[in-house]
Protein backbone atom coordinates (compact mmCIF):
# COMPACT_ATOMS: atom_id res chain seq x y z
CA UNK A 1 0.00 0.00 0.00
CA UNK A 2 1.52 3.49 -0.82
CA UNK A 3 1.46 6.30 1.58
CA UNK A 4 -0.99 7.96 -0.24
CA UNK A 5 -3.54 5.28 0.03
CA UNK A 6 -2.76 4.86 3.59
CA UNK A 7 -3.48 9.34 3.75
CA UNK A 8 -6.89 8.23 2.11
CA UNK A 9 -7.95 5.53 4.23
CA UNK A 10 -6.87 7.64 7.12
CA UNK A 11 -8.72 10.66 6.26
CA UNK A 12 -12.08 8.48 5.83
CA UNK A 13 -11.16 6.94 9.28
CA UNK A 14 -10.91 10.59 10.88
CA UNK A 15 -13.71 11.80 9.92
CA UNK A 16 -16.57 11.45 12.78
CA UNK A 17 -14.17 12.00 15.20
CA UNK A 18 -13.15 15.47 13.63
CA UNK A 19 -16.58 16.78 15.02
CA UNK A 20 -15.34 20.34 13.90
CA UNK A 21 -14.97 20.07 10.77
CA UNK A 22 -11.04 21.22 10.83
CA UNK A 23 -9.36 21.28 6.99
CA UNK A 24 -6.60 18.41 7.72
CA UNK A 25 -3.27 18.98 6.51
CA UNK A 26 0.10 16.33 7.14
CA UNK A 27 0.82 19.99 10.20
CA UNK A 28 -2.47 19.28 11.87
CA UNK A 29 -2.01 17.83 15.93
CA UNK A 30 -4.66 15.66 17.12
CA UNK A 31 -4.10 17.63 20.62
CA UNK A 32 -4.77 21.17 19.67
CA UNK A 33 -6.66 21.53 16.05
CA UNK A 34 -8.57 18.82 17.05
CA UNK A 35 -8.86 18.68 20.40
CA UNK A 36 -8.74 14.98 20.88
CA UNK A 37 -9.49 13.84 24.55
CA UNK A 38 -7.10 11.12 25.79
CA UNK A 39 -11.01 9.01 25.38
CA UNK A 40 -10.87 9.92 21.49
CA UNK A 41 -7.49 9.33 20.59
CA UNK A 42 -8.15 5.35 22.38
CA UNK A 43 -10.73 5.13 20.38
CA UNK A 44 -9.35 6.64 16.83
CA UNK A 45 -6.20 4.56 17.19
CA UNK A 46 -7.91 1.35 18.00
CA UNK A 47 -9.50 1.98 14.32
CA UNK A 48 -6.67 2.41 12.63
CA UNK A 49 -5.36 -0.58 14.15
CA UNK A 50 -7.97 -3.02 13.06
CA UNK A 51 -8.15 -1.58 9.78
CA UNK A 52 -4.89 -1.59 9.03
CA UNK A 53 -4.51 -4.91 11.32
CA UNK A 54 -1.28 -3.14 12.90
CA UNK A 55 -0.44 -2.18 16.66
CA UNK A 56 0.14 1.19 17.19
CA UNK A 57 2.05 1.38 21.01
CA UNK A 58 1.51 3.98 23.17
CA UNK A 59 4.99 4.61 23.19
CA UNK A 60 4.93 5.00 19.37
CA UNK A 61 1.36 7.12 20.23
CA UNK A 62 3.44 9.63 22.26
CA UNK A 63 5.95 10.24 19.48
CA UNK A 64 3.01 11.04 16.72
CA UNK A 65 1.60 14.91 17.66
CA UNK A 66 0.45 15.77 13.83
CA UNK A 67 -1.52 14.25 11.37
CA UNK A 68 1.65 13.54 8.71
CA UNK A 69 3.33 11.62 11.18
CA UNK A 70 0.64 9.47 12.04
CA UNK A 71 0.43 8.40 8.28
CA UNK A 72 3.84 8.06 7.74
CA UNK A 73 4.21 5.76 10.69
CA UNK A 74 1.12 3.76 10.05
CA UNK A 75 2.74 3.46 6.32
CA UNK A 76 6.15 2.12 8.06
CA UNK A 77 4.15 -0.48 10.55
CA UNK A 78 1.93 -1.78 7.89
CA UNK A 79 4.63 -2.76 5.22
CA UNK A 80 6.67 -3.98 8.33
CA UNK B 1 35.00 41.53 43.48
CA UNK B 2 33.22 44.00 41.37
CA UNK B 3 32.97 41.67 38.74
CA UNK B 4 31.21 39.18 40.94
CA UNK B 5 28.44 41.25 41.85
CA UNK B 6 27.88 42.19 38.48
CA UNK B 7 27.90 38.47 37.61
CA UNK B 8 25.14 37.89 40.28
CA UNK B 9 22.70 41.02 39.82
CA UNK B 10 22.87 39.78 36.04
CA UNK B 11 21.60 36.26 37.31
CA UNK B 12 19.52 37.42 38.84
CA UNK B 13 17.59 39.22 36.49
CA UNK B 14 16.71 36.58 34.34
CA UNK B 15 13.25 35.86 34.72
CA UNK B 16 12.59 32.32 35.79
CA UNK B 17 10.84 30.16 33.95
CA UNK B 18 8.71 29.25 36.03
CA UNK B 19 8.09 25.32 35.67
CA UNK B 20 4.29 26.00 37.67
CA UNK B 21 2.68 27.37 34.89
CA UNK B 22 2.07 23.56 33.63
CA UNK B 23 -0.65 23.40 36.88
CA UNK B 24 -2.00 26.47 36.16
CA UNK B 25 -5.63 25.01 34.88
CA UNK B 26 -5.78 22.66 37.21
CA UNK B 27 -5.07 25.77 39.79
CA UNK B 28 -7.90 27.30 38.02
CA UNK B 29 -10.54 24.47 38.19
CA UNK B 30 -9.45 24.21 41.71
CA UNK B 31 -10.02 27.69 42.42
CA UNK B 32 -13.52 27.86 40.64
CA UNK B 33 -15.06 24.89 42.50
CA UNK B 34 -13.79 26.61 45.72
CA UNK B 35 -15.87 29.60 44.89
CA UNK B 36 -19.13 28.07 45.08
CA UNK B 37 -17.96 28.37 48.58
CA UNK B 38 -18.49 24.03 48.87
CA UNK B 39 -15.64 22.29 51.56
CA UNK B 40 -12.77 21.24 49.59
CA UNK B 41 -13.42 16.90 48.87
CA UNK B 42 -9.58 16.48 48.76
CA UNK B 43 -8.36 18.52 52.06
CA UNK B 44 -10.89 16.64 54.60
CA UNK B 45 -9.25 16.04 58.42
CA UNK B 46 -10.49 12.85 59.89
CA UNK B 47 -10.23 14.58 63.95
CA UNK B 48 -10.84 11.54 65.56
CA UNK B 49 -11.41 7.48 64.39
CA UNK B 50 -13.84 5.89 66.70
CA UNK B 51 -13.78 2.64 64.76
CA UNK B 52 -13.57 1.06 61.25
CA UNK B 53 -17.18 3.18 60.13
CA UNK B 54 -17.26 5.89 62.61
CA UNK B 55 -15.27 9.29 62.82
CA UNK B 56 -15.25 12.48 63.47
CA UNK B 57 -14.97 15.01 60.32
CA UNK B 58 -14.50 18.41 60.04
CA UNK B 59 -16.24 18.66 63.84
CA UNK B 60 -19.20 16.23 62.52
CA UNK B 61 -19.87 12.81 63.94
CA UNK B 62 -19.54 11.06 60.27
CA UNK B 63 -20.28 7.85 58.81
CA UNK B 64 -17.44 6.42 57.05
CA UNK B 65 -18.27 4.91 53.23
CA UNK B 66 -15.51 5.92 51.82
CA UNK B 67 -11.81 3.89 52.88
CA UNK B 68 -11.27 0.58 51.91
CA UNK B 69 -11.41 -1.01 55.04
CA UNK B 70 -13.69 -3.76 53.80
CA UNK B 71 -13.27 -6.38 56.26
CA UNK B 72 -13.06 -3.87 59.33
CA UNK B 73 -9.93 -5.14 60.68
CA UNK B 74 -8.22 -1.82 61.64
CA UNK B 75 -9.26 -1.90 65.54
CA UNK B 76 -9.61 -5.55 65.40
CA UNK B 77 -8.13 -6.30 69.21
CA UNK B 78 -5.83 -9.47 67.47
CA UNK B 79 -4.35 -7.38 64.82
CA UNK B 80 -3.60 -4.15 67.65
CA UNK B 81 -1.96 -6.70 70.03
CA UNK B 82 0.13 -7.82 67.56
CA UNK B 83 1.06 -4.68 66.68
CA UNK B 84 1.74 -3.09 70.24
CA UNK B 85 4.19 -5.96 70.63
CA UNK B 86 6.46 -5.87 67.87
CA UNK B 87 6.46 -2.42 68.69
CA UNK B 88 7.84 -3.01 72.38
CA UNK B 89 9.72 -5.62 70.62
CA UNK B 90 11.46 -4.82 67.98
CA UNK B 91 11.39 -0.72 67.76
CA UNK B 92 8.85 1.53 65.44
CA UNK B 93 11.36 0.97 62.21
CA UNK B 94 13.90 -0.34 60.67
CA UNK B 95 16.01 2.47 59.04
CA UNK B 96 16.99 0.28 56.33
CA UNK B 97 16.47 -2.06 52.97
CA UNK B 98 14.79 -5.53 52.31
CA UNK B 99 18.35 -6.92 51.67
CA UNK B 100 20.52 -4.99 54.01
CA UNK B 101 19.32 -4.34 57.61
CA UNK B 102 15.68 -4.43 56.73
CA UNK B 103 14.15 -7.83 56.81
CA UNK B 104 13.01 -8.58 60.41
CA UNK B 105 11.98 -12.13 61.95
CA UNK B 106 8.24 -9.81 60.89
CA UNK B 107 8.74 -9.34 57.23
CA UNK B 108 9.55 -13.72 57.49
CA UNK B 109 6.30 -13.95 58.98
CA UNK B 110 4.12 -11.41 56.55
CA UNK B 111 5.57 -13.45 53.81
CA UNK B 112 4.49 -16.94 54.97
CA UNK B 113 1.34 -15.93 56.05
CA UNK B 114 0.71 -14.73 52.56
CA UNK B 115 2.12 -18.17 51.21
CA UNK B 116 -0.57 -19.43 53.19
CA UNK B 117 -3.35 -17.22 52.31
CA UNK B 118 -2.82 -17.64 47.97
CA UNK B 119 -1.74 -21.38 48.49
CA UNK B 120 1.57 -20.16 46.62
CA UNK B 121 5.36 -20.74 46.87
CA UNK B 122 6.45 -17.09 46.72
CA UNK B 123 5.51 -14.16 48.54
CA UNK B 124 7.83 -10.64 48.16
CA UNK B 125 6.19 -7.83 50.60
CA UNK B 126 6.85 -4.45 49.08
CA UNK B 127 6.43 -1.02 51.48
CA UNK B 128 3.23 -0.32 49.21
CA UNK B 129 0.87 -1.96 47.03
CA UNK B 130 2.05 0.82 44.43
CA UNK B 131 5.36 0.08 44.44
CA UNK B 132 4.74 -3.28 44.37
CA UNK B 133 3.23 -3.12 40.86
CA UNK B 134 5.69 0.05 40.04
CA UNK B 135 8.62 -3.32 40.99
CA UNK B 136 7.65 -5.93 39.76
CA UNK B 137 6.46 -4.69 36.44
CA UNK B 138 9.40 -2.69 35.35
CA UNK B 139 11.37 -5.46 36.26
CA UNK B 140 9.76 -8.19 34.44
CA UNK B 141 8.88 -6.40 31.38
CA UNK B 142 11.83 -4.50 30.20
CA UNK B 143 12.84 -2.86 26.98
CA UNK B 144 11.72 -4.56 23.61
CA UNK B 145 9.08 -6.69 25.68
CA UNK B 146 5.36 -6.01 25.19
CA UNK B 147 3.27 -5.45 28.06
CA UNK B 148 -1.15 -5.71 27.31
CA UNK B 149 -3.37 -3.72 29.21
CA UNK B 150 -6.46 -2.96 30.46
CA UNK B 151 -6.34 0.84 29.33
CA UNK B 152 -8.28 1.21 32.93
CA UNK B 153 -5.72 0.35 34.75
CA UNK B 154 -4.87 1.91 38.04
CA UNK B 155 -1.96 4.53 37.68
CA UNK B 156 0.79 2.28 39.19
CA UNK B 157 0.73 -0.23 36.72
CA UNK B 158 1.16 2.38 34.20
CA UNK B 159 3.97 4.39 36.52
CA UNK B 160 5.45 0.68 36.46
CA UNK B 161 5.03 0.18 33.05
CA UNK B 162 6.89 3.54 31.80
CA UNK B 163 9.21 2.47 34.00
CA UNK B 164 10.81 -0.67 32.53
CA UNK B 165 10.63 1.20 28.95
CA UNK B 166 8.54 -2.15 27.30
CA UNK B 167 5.85 -1.39 24.74
CA UNK B 168 2.75 -0.56 26.06
CA UNK B 169 -0.27 -1.72 24.40
CA UNK B 170 -4.12 -1.10 25.85
CA UNK B 171 -7.06 -2.60 25.08
CA UNK B 172 -10.95 -1.22 25.42
CA UNK B 173 -12.09 -2.05 28.83
CA UNK B 174 -12.81 -5.52 29.75
CA UNK B 175 -13.07 -6.21 25.93
CA UNK B 176 -11.72 -9.89 25.75
CA UNK B 177 -11.77 -9.46 21.42
CA UNK B 178 -9.76 -6.08 21.69
CA UNK B 179 -7.32 -8.02 23.85
CA UNK B 180 -6.99 -11.22 21.91
CA UNK B 181 -6.90 -8.53 18.25
CA UNK B 182 -4.01 -7.13 19.84
CA UNK B 183 -1.91 -10.26 20.81
CA UNK B 184 -2.64 -11.84 17.56
CA UNK B 185 -0.26 -9.01 16.16
CA UNK B 186 2.31 -9.04 18.18
CA UNK B 187 5.25 -10.97 16.93
CA UNK B 188 5.38 -14.53 17.64
CA UNK B 189 8.71 -14.25 19.07
CA UNK B 190 8.38 -11.45 21.63
CA UNK B 191 8.10 -11.63 25.41
CA UNK B 192 4.15 -10.49 26.45
CA UNK B 193 3.39 -9.87 29.78
CA UNK B 194 -0.44 -9.33 30.26
CA UNK B 195 -1.87 -7.27 33.46
CA UNK B 196 -5.25 -7.69 34.46
CA UNK B 197 -7.05 -6.24 37.69
CA UNK B 198 -9.41 -8.37 39.22
CA UNK B 199 -12.07 -5.34 40.30
CA UNK B 200 -11.34 -2.49 38.28
CA UNK B 201 -11.66 0.54 41.16
CA UNK B 202 -13.44 3.17 39.80
CA UNK B 203 -16.70 1.69 37.58
CA UNK B 204 -16.12 -1.03 40.44
CA UNK B 205 -16.59 -3.59 37.81
CA UNK B 206 -15.40 -7.44 37.51
CA UNK B 207 -13.03 -8.35 34.35
CA UNK B 208 -13.98 -11.48 32.55
CA UNK B 209 -10.59 -13.70 34.00
CA UNK B 210 -11.61 -16.38 32.64
CA UNK B 211 -11.68 -15.66 29.28
CA UNK B 212 -9.07 -13.21 29.11
CA UNK B 213 -6.43 -15.49 30.71
CA UNK B 214 -7.22 -18.65 28.56
CA UNK B 215 -6.55 -16.25 25.76
CA UNK B 216 -3.27 -15.02 27.08
CA UNK B 217 -1.81 -18.58 27.59
CA UNK B 218 -2.94 -19.38 24.04
CA UNK B 219 -0.41 -16.81 22.67
CA UNK B 220 2.03 -17.53 25.30
CA UNK B 221 1.83 -14.69 27.48
CA UNK B 222 2.54 -13.96 31.11
CA UNK B 223 -0.45 -12.84 33.55
CA UNK B 224 -0.07 -10.57 36.04
CA UNK B 225 -3.61 -10.09 38.15
CA UNK B 226 -3.96 -7.54 40.39
CA UNK B 227 -6.42 -8.10 43.06
CA UNK B 228 -5.90 -5.22 45.24
CA UNK B 229 -9.53 -4.49 45.99
CA UNK B 230 -11.14 -7.70 45.96
CA UNK B 231 -8.35 -10.02 48.55
CA UNK B 232 -10.16 -10.72 52.12
CA UNK B 233 -13.99 -11.22 50.52
CA UNK B 234 -14.23 -12.63 46.56
CA UNK B 235 -13.86 -16.04 46.23
CA UNK B 236 -14.40 -19.00 48.97
CA UNK B 237 -11.20 -17.97 50.92
CA UNK B 238 -10.83 -14.56 49.56
CA UNK B 239 -7.77 -14.38 47.32
CA UNK B 240 -9.76 -12.91 44.85
CA UNK B 241 -11.50 -12.68 41.20
CA UNK B 242 -9.38 -15.31 39.78
CA UNK B 243 -10.13 -17.42 43.06
CA UNK B 244 -13.79 -16.60 42.56
CA UNK B 245 -13.87 -17.55 38.65
CA UNK B 246 -11.99 -20.69 38.91
CA UNK B 247 -8.51 -19.49 37.32
CA UNK B 248 -5.96 -18.67 40.17
CA UNK B 249 -3.67 -21.69 39.26
CA UNK B 250 -3.20 -19.71 35.56
CA UNK B 251 -2.35 -16.50 37.23
CA UNK B 252 1.59 -16.25 37.01
CA UNK B 253 1.63 -13.03 39.33
CA UNK B 254 -0.89 -12.04 42.39
CA UNK B 255 -0.27 -8.12 43.06
CA UNK B 256 -2.06 -6.89 46.51
CA UNK B 257 -2.27 -4.37 49.20
CA UNK B 258 -1.91 -4.28 53.24
CA UNK B 259 -3.89 -1.23 52.73
CA UNK B 260 -7.44 -2.73 51.89
CA UNK B 261 -9.37 -5.69 53.64
CA UNK B 262 -6.04 -5.99 55.47
CA UNK B 263 -6.44 -2.82 57.40
CA UNK B 264 -2.43 -1.25 57.25
CA UNK B 265 0.10 -0.61 54.73
CA UNK B 266 2.23 -2.79 52.23
CA UNK B 267 1.81 -4.30 49.29
CA UNK B 268 2.66 -8.13 47.85
CA UNK B 269 3.43 -10.48 45.17
CA UNK B 270 2.36 -13.91 45.18
CA UNK B 271 3.67 -16.42 42.61
CA UNK B 272 4.71 -19.89 41.94
CA UNK B 273 7.55 -19.22 39.40
CA UNK B 274 10.40 -21.30 40.26
CA UNK B 275 12.65 -18.65 39.77
CA UNK B 276 10.54 -15.48 41.86
CA UNK B 277 13.05 -14.99 44.57
CA UNK B 278 15.88 -13.34 42.39
CA UNK B 279 13.44 -10.49 41.85
CA UNK B 280 14.51 -9.15 45.29
CA UNK B 281 18.22 -8.74 44.07
CA UNK B 282 17.08 -6.82 40.87
CA UNK B 283 13.61 -4.75 41.52
CA UNK B 284 14.40 -1.59 42.55
CA UNK B 285 11.17 -0.46 44.27
CA UNK B 286 12.32 -3.62 46.41
CA UNK B 287 15.36 -2.38 46.55
CA UNK B 288 16.14 1.11 47.72
CA UNK B 289 13.73 1.60 49.85
CA UNK B 290 13.10 1.27 53.65
CA UNK B 291 11.07 -2.18 54.80
CA UNK B 292 7.77 -1.49 56.16
CA UNK B 293 8.40 -0.84 60.45
CA UNK B 294 8.17 -3.89 62.50
CA UNK B 295 4.37 -3.25 63.89
CA UNK B 296 3.18 -2.85 60.33
CA UNK B 297 4.30 -6.26 59.11
CA UNK B 298 2.77 -7.79 62.28
CA UNK B 299 -0.43 -6.51 62.33
CA UNK B 300 -0.25 -7.22 58.37
CA UNK B 301 0.43 -10.63 59.17
CA UNK B 302 -2.30 -11.51 61.89
CA UNK B 303 -4.58 -9.59 60.16
CA UNK B 304 -4.03 -11.83 56.96
CA UNK B 305 -4.26 -15.02 59.26
CA UNK B 306 -7.58 -13.97 60.84
CA UNK B 307 -8.83 -12.84 57.06
CA UNK B 308 -8.55 -16.86 56.18
CA UNK B 309 -11.43 -17.46 58.40
CA UNK B 310 -13.52 -14.48 57.70
CA UNK B 311 -16.53 -16.63 56.04
CA UNK B 312 -19.28 -14.46 57.92
CA UNK B 313 -17.73 -11.05 57.82
CA UNK B 314 -17.44 -11.69 53.83
CA UNK B 315 -21.38 -12.87 54.12
CA UNK B 316 -22.73 -10.15 55.51
CA UNK B 317 -20.03 -7.54 53.71
CA UNK B 318 -22.51 -9.12 50.58
CA UNK B 319 -25.60 -8.16 52.07
CA UNK B 320 -24.57 -4.66 52.53
CA UNK B 321 -23.32 -4.50 49.58
CA UNK B 322 -26.04 -5.71 47.79
CA UNK B 323 -28.44 -3.44 49.65
CA UNK B 324 -26.96 -0.38 49.20
CA UNK B 325 -27.39 -1.04 45.33
CA UNK B 326 -30.65 -1.61 45.37
CA UNK B 327 -31.28 0.74 47.66
CA UNK B 328 -29.43 3.36 45.60
CA UNK B 329 -30.69 2.06 42.31
CA UNK B 330 -34.67 2.41 43.82
CA UNK B 331 -33.76 5.73 44.79
CA UNK B 332 -33.23 6.91 40.96
CA UNK B 333 -29.29 7.73 41.87
CA UNK B 334 -26.93 5.83 38.19
CA UNK B 335 -24.47 3.27 39.19
CA UNK B 336 -21.36 1.99 37.55
CA UNK B 337 -22.87 -1.27 37.65
CA UNK B 338 -25.85 -2.69 37.30
CA UNK B 339 -25.29 -5.55 39.87
CA UNK B 340 -23.27 -5.37 42.92
CA UNK B 341 -19.79 -6.65 41.61
CA UNK B 342 -17.38 -5.95 44.49
CA UNK B 343 -17.81 -3.97 48.32
CA UNK B 344 -17.86 -0.61 46.49
CA UNK B 345 -20.56 1.46 44.40
CA UNK B 346 -19.53 3.77 42.62
CA UNK B 347 -22.56 6.54 41.78
CA UNK B 348 -22.11 8.54 38.95
CA UNK B 349 -22.97 12.43 39.16
CA UNK B 350 -23.56 14.56 36.45
CA UNK B 351 -20.61 16.53 36.62
CA UNK B 352 -17.85 17.77 39.21
CA UNK B 353 -19.33 20.80 40.26
CA UNK B 354 -22.98 18.81 41.10
CA UNK B 355 -20.67 16.03 42.30
CA UNK B 356 -18.61 18.34 44.91
CA UNK B 357 -22.27 19.93 45.99
CA UNK B 358 -23.69 16.35 46.49
CA UNK B 359 -20.41 15.46 48.41
CA UNK B 360 -20.69 18.04 50.94
CA UNK B 361 -24.48 17.43 51.44
CA UNK B 362 -23.88 14.33 52.38
CA UNK B 363 -21.01 15.22 54.36
CA UNK B 364 -23.16 17.46 56.23
CA UNK B 365 -25.63 14.74 56.93
CA UNK B 366 -22.95 12.81 58.46
CA UNK B 367 -21.91 9.99 55.83
CA UNK B 368 -18.42 9.90 54.27
CA UNK B 369 -17.96 8.97 50.61
CA UNK B 370 -15.15 9.21 48.42
CA UNK B 371 -15.15 11.86 45.54
CA UNK B 372 -13.10 10.99 42.56
CA UNK B 373 -12.82 12.68 39.55
CA UNK B 374 -10.44 12.51 36.20
CA UNK B 375 -7.58 11.57 35.61
CA UNK B 376 -8.66 8.61 38.22
CA UNK B 377 -11.66 8.10 36.83
CA UNK B 378 -12.64 6.54 33.49
CA UNK B 379 -14.31 8.95 30.96
CA UNK B 380 -14.17 11.95 32.29
CA UNK B 381 -16.68 10.69 35.01
CA UNK B 382 -17.20 12.10 38.20
CA UNK B 383 -18.00 9.59 40.52
CA UNK B 384 -19.31 9.17 44.15
CA UNK B 385 -17.25 6.08 45.68
CA UNK B 386 -18.80 3.90 48.29
CA UNK B 387 -16.90 1.53 50.05
CA UNK B 388 -18.67 -0.66 52.64
CA UNK B 389 -17.39 -2.47 55.20
CA UNK B 390 -17.96 -5.74 56.75
CA UNK B 391 -18.52 -3.86 60.00
CA UNK B 392 -21.67 -1.21 58.86
CA UNK B 393 -24.40 -2.43 60.33
CA UNK B 394 -27.84 -3.27 58.33
CA UNK B 395 -29.65 -0.38 60.02
CA UNK B 396 -26.16 1.86 59.59
CA UNK B 397 -27.02 0.49 56.04
CA UNK B 398 -30.64 1.87 55.87
CA UNK B 399 -29.62 5.20 57.57
CA UNK B 400 -26.98 5.73 54.75
CA UNK B 401 -29.65 5.24 52.08
CA UNK B 402 -31.95 7.88 53.71
CA UNK B 403 -28.94 10.26 53.85
CA UNK B 404 -28.67 9.73 50.13
CA UNK B 405 -32.32 10.25 49.33
CA UNK B 406 -31.95 13.38 51.54
CA UNK B 407 -28.90 15.03 49.83
CA UNK B 408 -29.66 13.88 46.35
CA UNK B 409 -33.08 15.46 46.27
CA UNK B 410 -31.45 18.87 48.08
CA UNK B 411 -29.04 18.93 44.97
CA UNK B 412 -31.44 18.11 42.71
CA UNK B 413 -29.58 14.72 41.22
CA UNK B 414 -33.06 12.70 41.83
Amino acid sequence: MTESDVDQRIRALIEPFNKKGVTIVDETTFANDLEFDSLTVMDFVAEIEDEFDIIISMNQQAEIETYGQLVSAVHKLQDS
Amino acid sequence: MTDIATKSTDRMDTPTNDLFSKFDGLIQTRETLLATGVEDPFNLVMEKVLSPTRAICNGRDTILLGTYNYMGMTFDPDVLDAGKDALERYGSGTTGSRVLNGTYQGHKECEDALREFYGMDHAMVFSTGYQANLGIISTIAGKGDYIILDIDSHASIYDGCAMGKAEVVPFKHNDIEAMEKRLRRLPPEAGKFVILEGVYSMLVDVAPLTEMIAIAKKYGAMVLVDEAHSMGFIGENGRGVAEEQGVIDDVDFIIGSFSKSVGTVGGFCVSNHPKFDILRLVCRPYVFTASLPPSVVATAATSIRKLQHGANKRAHLWENSKRLHSGLTDLGFSLGTDEPQSAIVAVIMPDLERGAMMWEALLKEGLYVNLARPPATPAGMTLLRCSLCAEHSSEEVEAILQMFDRAGKAVGII
